[in-house]
């Protein structure tokens, strides 16, 4: 028994890690029962519709409700001076931002408007028809000021201040500086340049955004259903904005549509919809309609990178850029607007090795949608500019694309590795990643194709993105920064009579998977089978505080707590096992199930057996014998700031030259996340992902004139990727798991959209190089792709 | 306002007699008076098809039709074609496959699915991406839902249904 070496996780008995389990609680969501929070009907329930403002910059000299007061079934109509009353404004800063400034925020507008779609009067009728026909006689008079629009010019000292108090329209600036940037410059054998867009686009969750006040004030409690990724962050955000006492606060998170990280953030609409529940004692819903979404949502992206990169010996060496982004009227709270630029600067040049590095980053404010963390938060730009730049350095330096990665990722044997711009790699697999996928999409037999073709005028072009991926992150991300944002997640895990065993955790589900997670890692440190657990998510009063799901860290970090739990819980069954049994409890294992003899395997006694006992007979339960059929465990990563995951992704595709329009051919994703709980769980967020990532592309564009109006706020205008035009995904992995935590966990979450971008835009750059044609922005449209074609 | 109408469908097989504004739209009427809450709004702009319904035999957009035109109508919706196991395959194999993550695109997905393979019990993968192309879906990136429709195809046909 001795010189036996330990079991791995995969080898325990039962063990569900690493295997592809079909979500168990899906069947009632296909066929049609679940529990959407706009299926909520709750008795007295009044529905809130809103006026938002026309225009992206003005005051507001009067508001007359009084038609609309008439108008059926109106129960009250509220502007900004009376709901500030019921709700304070808020500001989103965080110190370890130094020097970001933002102005307070209201629900409903105050004073002025800055910008189109920002909420100003909230009409609450019996129903919504009534709320929106009513809002319709609401008459308000507005005083056009001039809009800031363009944020190149948002700086510029003739350009009109958002917020006076804060005396000019720069939210945040940051500077990174490492190594002699100018000496690698001047000794580079070759240098490219490029200056690159990145279009404003959101994340149109198809469910939209939506919530349910319910005000009890005989309770003087405060429930909230709401769609929403964080429950444990919005109780806080509501009982601090309302004055509710947090602990009579209780947020509820039933099936979640969609979220991408559009559903984490304070919006003013929803903000004043709990209000209003307030103020009335009744439940109040609002539900986004589609219209409403495109200019309330939070829009990301909007960056414009001017960057530099220098190769020298066949190898990159230093990278310097400015990046300048627009983030609307105010930096969004709690998270703030300049995580993304922030982001950007520490993920440029990510993959790659090399030590001189300036950065520097604007974030600034304008009269445009709110802006802020959307799926793979500033990943998408970093990664854009980084391998862009890659690919011009290959033309630059003569040199194919895939030698310069090769020469330049970090290699597989340096780690632990502290990046130029200080981030820090506990560690990754770029080089193993990179002759993986190389060999995976036959890259030397696409490039003879691709040769081949081109003399019977096919343009296809093969596009390369090597990425890396923020996932686990520690209290630095946010809680350093005074935000009430747990880094830390819990999962609680019961033992019922009946043998079945319910997990309860902080983190929350929107279709990833978490839930079935849970209850993969829990069955198997347990040893029950998985259709013994039940897990619940989504309500702040049932489950152990936590963060909720951001930044790919529910597996990781939940992931970890259920191990743990589960572990604690095992050890508290067989102390129990071995008291009624009179054996040592580490001769006895659980097995499906039941417990057994560990040499052996034979069944000593189910765990319904035992917990019957426990629970209806402890009179039978020797002396002493104190059983806890519950165990709580906690995870917070605090050794590395964030756990890096690292991947690359190769797109194929062919671009006509005369219409400008892209097929996507073929698609390829080698990842390493550490260790994969479910390896169809994993595929299927990394595919829909990288489907993300191609929106961003090729479509999804929040397309703003220059008064500040969005001019495609409706779905048949703001195009998304629909299923004909996608390819099918070729997704392989390598693993390198975390040594933080046991499970070995990392997130994958976000490296679909992290990379899809840059291989795309690569590809389509690859493709018509041979025309000399070349795009600097994305969405790479048609119109763009002609343009740079000189045909239109 | 336009003063309220009296309709009578069948949903689900079940014969109903309700009171409904003209402007209601089908899948409102569906959700809020009816309590099949199966059937989404994903933009009420007939583009994401999360509304899609089954309307005396053909699909339609939930949204885009009202309800006073289902007067006299057969209305199927996901919860009825769950009951009466006529999706069954398509739904084993949607959650073998995880064609859904969050779900909501689900039965608008389903009955377009379903409308599919009555039309052509063995598509290719180009004709059902075709298809869909009418069905929005964030999450998936769709590829688990055409290897889904494909297999649940396979899985009837040899049912020999
Ligand atoms: S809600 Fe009907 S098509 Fe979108
Ligand atoms: S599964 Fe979420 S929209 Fe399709």
């Amino acid at each position: 028994m001795t010189d036996k070496s330990p079991l791995t996780l995969e080898d325990l008995p039962n063990s569900y890690i690493g295997r592809t389990i079909p979500r168990p609680n899906i069947r009632r969501l296909a066929e049609g029962r679940g529990t959407f929070t706009d299926d909520l009907t709750l008795p007295r329930m009044a529905h809130v519709a809103f006026l938002r403002s026309p225009y992206a910059h003005a005051e507001i000299k009067s508001i007359d409700t009084a038609q609309a007061e008439t108008s059926p079934g109106v129960i009250r109509i509220v502007a900004g001076e009376e709901m500030s009353r019921y709700c304070t404004p808020w500001v989103g800063v965080l110190t370890h931002l130094k020097g970001l400034k933002s102005a307070p925020q209201f629900a409903l507008a105050v004073g002025r408007v800055r910008w189109q779609g920002e909420p100003v009067v909230a009409v609450v009728a019996q129903s919504r028809a009534q709320a929106e026909d009513a809002v319709a006689l609401v008459e308000v008079d507005y005083e056009p000021l001039p809009p800031v629009v363009d944020m190149e010019t948002a700086l510029a000292p003739e350009t009109p201040v958002l917020h006076p108090e804060l005396g000019d329209n720069l939210a945040f600036e940051r500077v990174v500086e490492a190594g002699d940037v100018d000496a690698a410059f001047a000794e580079a054998d070759a240098v490219a340049e490029e200056v690159l867009h990145f279009g404003r686009h959101t994340g149109v969750t198809l469910e939209p955004r939506v919530l349910v006040g319910d005000y009890n004030a005989g309770a003087g409690k405060l429930t909230v259903y709401m769609s929403t990724q964080s429950p444990h962050m919005m109780k806080n955000i509501f009982a601090t904005h309302t004055g509710i006492d947090e602990d009579d606060v209780r947020v509820i998170s039933k099936d979640v549509g969609g979220s991408f990280g559009i559903k984490i953030h304070t919006y003013p609409d929803d903000m004043a919809t709990v209000a209003l529940s307030v103020m009335l004692k009744r439940p109040v819903k609002f539900v986004a309609d589609r219209l409403e979404s495109f200019v309330s949502d939070i829009h990301a992206r909007d960056h414009r990178v001017k960057a530099k990169i220098a190769v020298k010996d066949g190898k990159i060496t230093a990278i310097e850029m400015d990046d300048l982004t627009g983030i609307g009227p105010y930096s969004v709270y709690p998270r703030t607007s300049a995580v993304e630029c922030n982001q950007v600067l520490n993920l440029v040049g990510g993959p790659y090795d090399f030590a001189n590095y300036r950065a520097v980053g604007r974030v600034v404010l304008q009269n445009k949608n709110i802006m802020c963390q959307y799926r793979a938060v500033g990943h998408p730009v970093a990664f854009g500019v980084t391998e862009a730049l890659v690919d011009s350095a290959a033309r630059a330096a003569g040199m194919d694309p895939a030698a310069l990665r090769r020469n330049s990722v970090i290699p597989d044997d340096s780690y632990p590795y502290t990046a130029a711009s200080g981030i820090k790699f506990e560690a990754l697999s770029h080089q193993e990643s990179l002759e993986k996928i190389l060999k995976l999409m036959d890259y030397e037999g696409l490039r003879a194709d691709q040769a081949k073709l081109r003399q019977e005028g096919v343009y296809r072009g093969i596009g390369l993105a090597a990425m890396i991926e923020v996932t686990n992150p520690s209290p630095m991300f946010y809680g350093v920064g005074g935000a009430h944002i747990s880094a830390r997640d819990g999962v609680t895990i019961r033992l019922d009579p009946t043998g079945g065993v319910t997990c309860a955790t902080g983190v929350t589900e929107q279709g990833q998977g978490t839930e079935a997670v849970i209850a993969q890692i829990a069955a198997s440190a347990i040893g029950v089978p998985i259709e013994k657990v039940r897990v619940v998510t989504g309500d702040t009063e049932t489950t152990p505080y936590g963060g909720g799901t951001w930044a790919s860290r529910g597996a990781g970090i939940a992931g970890e707590a259920a191990l743990q739990a589960g572990r604690a819980l095992r050890a508290n069954i067989l102390e129990v096992a071995g008291a009624m049994l009179q054996a040592e409890p580490d001769r006895l294992d659980i097995r499906n199930a039941a417990v057994v003899d560990a040499d052996t395997g034979s069944e000593r006694m189910t765990l319904a057996d035992l917990g019957k006992t426990v629970y209806f007979r402890g009179n039978e339960l020797p002396d002493g014998v104190s059983p806890e059929l519950v165990a709580t465990r906690h995870y917070s990563p605090r050794q590395f700031p964030f756990a890096f995951t690292n991947g690359v992704q190769a797109c194929w595709l062919e671009v006509d030259p005369d219409t400008g329009f892209v097929k996507l051919l073929d698609f390829w994703v080698v990842e390493d996340c550490g260790t994969v709980i479910n390896p169809q769980l994993v595929d299927e967020q990394i595919r829909g992902g990288v489907v993300q990532g191609i929106g961003a592309a090729l479509y999804e564009h929040c397309i703003y004139d220059e008064d500040g109006n969005m001019r495609n706020a409706t779905m048949a205008d703001y195009l998304v990727p629909m299923a004909a035009e996608m390819p099918d995904i070729t997704i392989e992995h390598v693993e390198t798991p975390t040594g933080e935590s046991v499970l070995g966990a990392k997130g994958v979450g976000e490296a679909g959209t992290a990379g899809a971008p840059a291989a795309v835009f690569n590809a389509i750059n690859d493709a018509i190089g041979a025309l000399g044609g070349k795009i600097t922005a994305i969405p790479a449209t048609p119109e763009l792709i002609l343009k740079a074609l000189g045909k239109v | 306002m336009d003063p309220v109408r009296e309709i009578t469908v069948t949903v689900n097989g079940e014969r109903l007699t309700a009171r409904v504004e003209p402007r209601k739209s089908l899948v409102d009427f569906l959700r809020e008076d009816v309590g099949l809450t199966g059937s989404h709004v994903g933009c009420e702009q007939g583009i994401c098809g999360a509304c899609t319904i089954r309307l005396d035999g053909t699909i339609v957009r939930g949204c885009l039709t009202l309800a006073v035109q289902a007067d006299g109508a057969e209305v199927w919706t996901v919860e009825g074609l769950s009951d009466s196991a006529e999706i069954a395959a398509l739904q084993e194999a949607f959650q073998e496959r995880n064609a859904l993550q969050c779900g909501y695109c689900t039965p608008g997905m389903l009955l377009t699915a379903a409308a599919l393979l009555r039309d052509n019990a063995a598509p290719t993968r180009p004709q059902i991406r075709e298809y869909l192309s009418g069905n929005y879906c964030r999450c998936t990136g769709y590829q688990a839902i055409v290897d889904a429709i494909e297999s649940a195809a396979s899985q009837m046909k040899g049912a020999g249904s």
